[in-house]
């Protein structure tokens, strides 16, 4: 087992792995992220393993499962090397054809070609899809070339060269200082300037310190973090292990979070194989410097990931935010200064190390350098992970690389920063995302979810649905955010069922106003974001549930009314059989006989939608 | 001693100690629920809440756990304050309607409606009777279960709390009187932790005096002799 | 479970008192629930008093104290889920297992769970059924995708239609 000791050992050993990757060797690379799974890439795989197999056994051409390439929506991505043709929904019974043309031919396969949505060009090389093009992947680029679990992967693209550089061609204060100098920001949320609290932590009295990395990552609708650890969980280790020796801890964690097994696998994998190539642990590449990581497990709760409570959670207690009246970094975990830093965070330190903070600091705004990993989700074409320079603005996120909104609908507001964020409107899609001009507007960068919502979204039915995901979640410590977010979900639950007052406007703010001002922690103090920026820029829509009992954007159950057209239906009784309360009757038509149209009883109805969803002929009409 | 200001009065504090315990020591009146000097504060109840100007900067926190700092002005009943405290006190009647003790604290800061649904709990949950038990006594016997809004305090798995020795600490400390201890000839009961444990009779005056559970860890704690306990703490004196 | 079981559990993570969280998940994940015999050999074997342990055991959402199904059936409700209509999925299941989120079918085939984000965004709304995920589910497909799973043929739902 080779054990590096020495920086001059380590691009030996890079070296060595290069020579042995021929630049035009056949290779198949399959996206193995979480989106393609659900999609079904595996079968995808085994097909090619077998395949391979069979027809090519020795023969050099290699298939390697890699991270999340980001375009979730187009999975299972397969990319054949060297041409670098780019296919996506790939099937099982593609892999024979692609096999016998592409791989052996060099012939490509126009079926399995994106095809551009407007102009109808076919597009052959994943440079050229329109998702990719406004993107700047500096941190996801990597995972579509590496196979998360093969550290060699990592190496061969120039991975731990920044560890080395750190070690010996720095000092821990002048890491600090590039850092700073970078101003990176953290990337969980809070948006706080990494550098300074490294060096709070280094100056904090105390010769033990903790280094904690966040990948707790609970905000509904994020995947980022759970791709880069699935994707590339060596850039994250790189990342800690110079932000160690920076602040001079030799313990770190990483605390994931128990909904991400593949996760947890895959970085437990890569410090067991930094460990044996002398990459971490003890006497690192020869420098004399410690440092070893424990992986932490969440147990199901997303105020686990506020930093004091995860915190709490490490050492075997309840996820529950203590007052931080003395900071973290001089008294954190076990009363140590602790630095804690999310996983996106620490994965931009190594890219800060190798091209240096100048360039860093080209990309990106004045208060918002870098770049920043968005997941685009919801009501957009293009779903997926992408990451873009801070100062793009939303309309070219969600229109140049979202695609637009499907089926033609029209665009009616974005929701970013998760459930302590805020909904932006149609009329503010120029804005330039960044940390401060979120926040400015009444939401928040937050870790980076982006969820895009369409005519068909109740707003109200959205305030809703973060309130109650608030109040499961909270940790029910503090009156006013355990009351606070029960009492907005009650509220918004009467507006929602047609029990809406005129004065509840009213209440949701004040109840907003004292979740926000009396609690503890930022779960609480973030709470009435998404029910506050709803009603600034929706007001209308909260009025018309109230006063007019009606639902716009017809979501809300009880405000509905399904009938049946007798024109349009053929009394073909599907839906009388999908009714769960049998509350649909009529005479299906028969053989010779023609039938008569179905009526639904509205006293039995509960609106549950399944006729509408089971009728072929849009003949159910929802008011 | 650490100086600062309370409403414009000066006021002193030892290192260590917390706003809120300056405060009533220098007899200004802070309303709170789930403070109690013998124990660390918690922070649960936000009752206490204070604002506090230091550095120029102005923050809204709670005065049971912040600490003394040079040069800090605290405003006990500023408009911000007063609003929050008032609202709180709204959210803690509208769960426990029926408690006397928040009818008066309501009643006391104006409120007398609440605006939502009415629950129908008693107790507040300000974890008095569990930090009591785990900090004073030492005999943990109860902890908060569950969180968010299904919060609450019980004995473990619901049932009799079997680490309980049945000493009182927390019927004592709860602010809203919920927990009950009920003494029924040889047989003591903590109410509120299903908790029934047969007491020592002694041996001089025959009076059911404390629970044998709760002797006997004292007993082996202090490892005094086997009929250290046989007589009663009044007939021994 | 029995306890040199749950002691070789214990020593997998060196005896610790702050091991605690991954403990009782390795018992849940065995056992499928965390048993009281089990909780309280723990608290005995670390030194941590029943009352710390089951305010842990009843605080994270990964731990049950009562036996779970054989099948776990998760629906995601995190928002981009959401938004595509996640709780019609939870609605349709709830009318075709009879239980509501968080409860067991009686002939403990089926537990119904939400989570609050799976992570797979991308292909809302999901269900994911002993950790197999399915992508751009309906209302409609429940039905179909739950028929693997089914100890019979016959349906447990509450509907009473064949």
């Amino acid at each position: 087992m080779v054990r590096l000791s020495s920086p001059q050992e380590l691009e030996k050993y890079r070296d060595q792995i290069l020579s042995k990757r021929k630049p035009n060797q056949p290779l198949i690379t399959v996206c193995g992220g979480t989106g393609c799974h659900a999609s079904g890439c595996h079968a995808v795989v085994d097909a090619f393993r077998s395949v391979l197999q069979e027809k090519a056994k020795g023969n050099g051409i290699g298939l390697r499962v890699t991270g999340c390439h980001g375009f979730c929506e187009r999975g299972p991505l397969v990319i054949i090397h060297p041409q670098k043709v780019f296919y996506q929904k790939v099937k099982p019974e593609d892999v024979p054809t692609i096999f016998q043309d592409t791989v052996l031919k060099g012939k490509v396969i126009e079926s399995l070609l994106y095809e551009h949505p407007v102009t109808g060009e076919k597009v052959v090389s994943e440079e050229e899809v329109p998702f990719y093009q406004k993107q700047k992947r500096m941190i996801l680029g990597n995972n579509g070339s590496i196979d998360p679990t093969q550290i060699e992967d990592y190496l061969a693209v120039g991975g731990y060269r920044a560890l080395a550089k750190a070690l010996f061609s720095m000092k821990p204060e002048e890491i600090i200082r590039e850092v700073k100098k970078a101003n990176l920001r953290g990337r969980g949320g809070g948006g706080f300037p990494a550098g300074l609290k490294w060096e709070q932590c280094r100056n904090a009295p105390d010769e033990i310190k903790y280094l904690i990395c966040n990948a707790d990552e609970g905000d509904p609708g994020a995947y980022m973090d759970r791709s880069l650890l699935e994707g590339n969980p060596h850039s994250v280790l790189e990342g800690m292990i110079i932000g160690a020796f920076a602040i001079g801890s030799h313990e770190g964690y990483i605390f994931v979070r128990h909904e991400y097994p593949l996760a947890l696998e895959n970085v437990g994998l890569g410090i067991q194989r930094a460990r044996e190539l002398g990459l971490l642990g003890k006497n690192i590449l020869g420098s004399g410097f410690d440092f070893d990581i424990k992986i932490s497990r969440g147990g199901g709760a997303f105020v686990a990931g506020e930093s004091t409570a995860l915190m709490a959670t490490i050492e075997g207690n309840v996820g529950e935010p203590r007052a931080k009246h003395i900071h973290t970094v001089v008294s954190g975990l076990y009363d140590k200064p602790t630095n804690l830093n999310n996983v996106e965070t620490w994965a931009n330190v190594p890219v800060i190390i190798n091209e240096g903070a100048d360039w860093f600091g080209r990309i990106g705004t004045e208060g918002s350098k870098g770049t920043k990993i968005f997941s685009l989700v919801g009501k957009v074409n293009n779903t997926g992970l992408v990451e873009v320079p801070m100062g793009i603005t939303l309309r070219e996120i969600v229109y140049d690389i979202g695609g637009g909104i499907p089926e033609g609908k029209r665009f009616k507001a974005v929701q970013t920063g998760g459930p302590s964020g805020g909904c932006i409107p149609d009329s503010m899609i120029d804005l330039p995302v960044d940390f401060d001009r979120l926040t400015e507007v009444g939401s928040m960068m937050g870790s980076g979810g982006m969820i895009v919502m369409d005519e068909a979204t109740c707003m109200v039915d959205v305030a809703k649905y973060f309130m109650n995901f608030l109040k499961d979640e909270s940790c029910g410590k503090c009156t006013s955010c355990r009351e606070g977010t029960k009492r907005m979900h009650e509220v918004l639950t009467e507006i929602s069922e047609g029990r809406g007052k005129p004065e509840h406007i009213t209440l949701l703010e004040e109840l907003g106003w004292v979740t926000t001002e009396a609690s503890l922690c930022a779960l609480g103090g973030t709470a009435s974001n998404p029910v506050l920026s709803t009603i600034k820029y929706f007001r209308q829509e909260y009025e018309e549930h109230i006063l007019n009992k009606r639902c716009p954007a017809k979501v809300c159950r009880a405000l509905l009314h399904y009938r049946i057209l007798p024109d349009l239906c053929t009394s073909c009784g599907r839906c009388a059989k999908a009714c769960p309360e049998n509350a649909i009757t009529g005479v299906q038509k028969k053989k010779k006989e023609k039938g008569e149209p179905f009526v639904i009883a509205q006293e039995k109805c509960i609106q549950c939608g399944m006729c509408f969803e089971t009728c072929k002929f849009d003949a159910v009409e929802v008011q | 001693m650490i100086p600062f200001i309370i409403d414009g009065q000066s006021v002193e504090g030892k290192e260590g100690a917390h706003i809120l315990e300056v405060a009533l020591d220098a007899g200004i009146e802070i309303p709170h629920l789930c403070y109690n000097e013998s124990v660390k504060p918690y922070g649960a109840c936000r009752l206490c809440l204070v604002e506090v100007t230091r550095k120029g900067r102005t923050r809204m926190t709670t005065s049971c756990n912040h600490p003394v700092m040079e040069g800090m002005e605290v405003f006990t009943k500023s408009e911000k304050v007063l609003r929050a405290r008032r609202m709180i006190i709204e959210l803690l009647l509208g769960m426990c309607p029926g408690d006397k003790l928040l009818q008066e604290m309501a009643a006391d800061m104006g409120v007398y409606d609440v605006r939502f649904k009415k629950g129908e709990k008693d107790c507040i949950l300000c974890g008095l009777c569990a930090r009591v038990c785990d900090e004073v006594v030492g005999a943990h016997a109860i902890q908060f279960a569950s969180r968010g809004d299904r919060r609450e305090m019980v004995p473990p798995f619901g049932e009799e709390a079997t680490n309980c020795i049945a000493c009182g600490a927390c019927v004592v400390a709860c602010p809203v009187n919920v927990v009950g201890m009920k003494d029924e000839g040889d047989e003591r009961t903590i109410v509120r932790w299903k908790r029934t444990l047969k007491m020592k009779q002694c041996k001089v005056c025959g009076n059911y005096f404390a629970p044998w559970f709760q002797l006997e860890k004292f007993r082996e704690k202090a490892k005094l002799p086997k009929d250290f306990y046989d007589t009663c703490f009044t007939c021994r004196s | 479970m029995t306890h040199s079981e749950i002691e070789t559990i214990i020593e997998r993570y060196g005896n610790r008192e702050s091991s605690i969280l991954a403990i009782l998940q390795d018992v849940q994940a065995k056992e499928k629930y965390l048993p009281k015999e089990a909780l309280e050999h723990i608290g005995e074997k670390l030194g941590i008093p029943i009352n710390k342990i089951y305010r842990i055991a009843t605080f994270y959402r990964a731990f049950s104290l009562m036996p779970r199904g054989k099948h776990e059936v998760c629906v995601c409700m995190g928002t981009a889920c959401h938004v595509r209509g996640a709780q019609r999925i939870v609605d349709q299941i709830k009318i075709e297992l009879g239980i509501r989120p968080g409860e067991t079918t009686k002939d403990r085939n089926f537990t119904l769970e939400t989570v609050n984000c799976l992570g797979v965004c991308a292909a809302g709304p999901v269900l994911a059924i002993d950790g197999e995920y399915f992508g751009k589910m309906s209302s409609a497909k429940v039905d179909g995708t739950l028929k693997k799973f089914r100890s019979d043929k016959k349906k447990e739902g509450a509907n009473g239609k064949a």
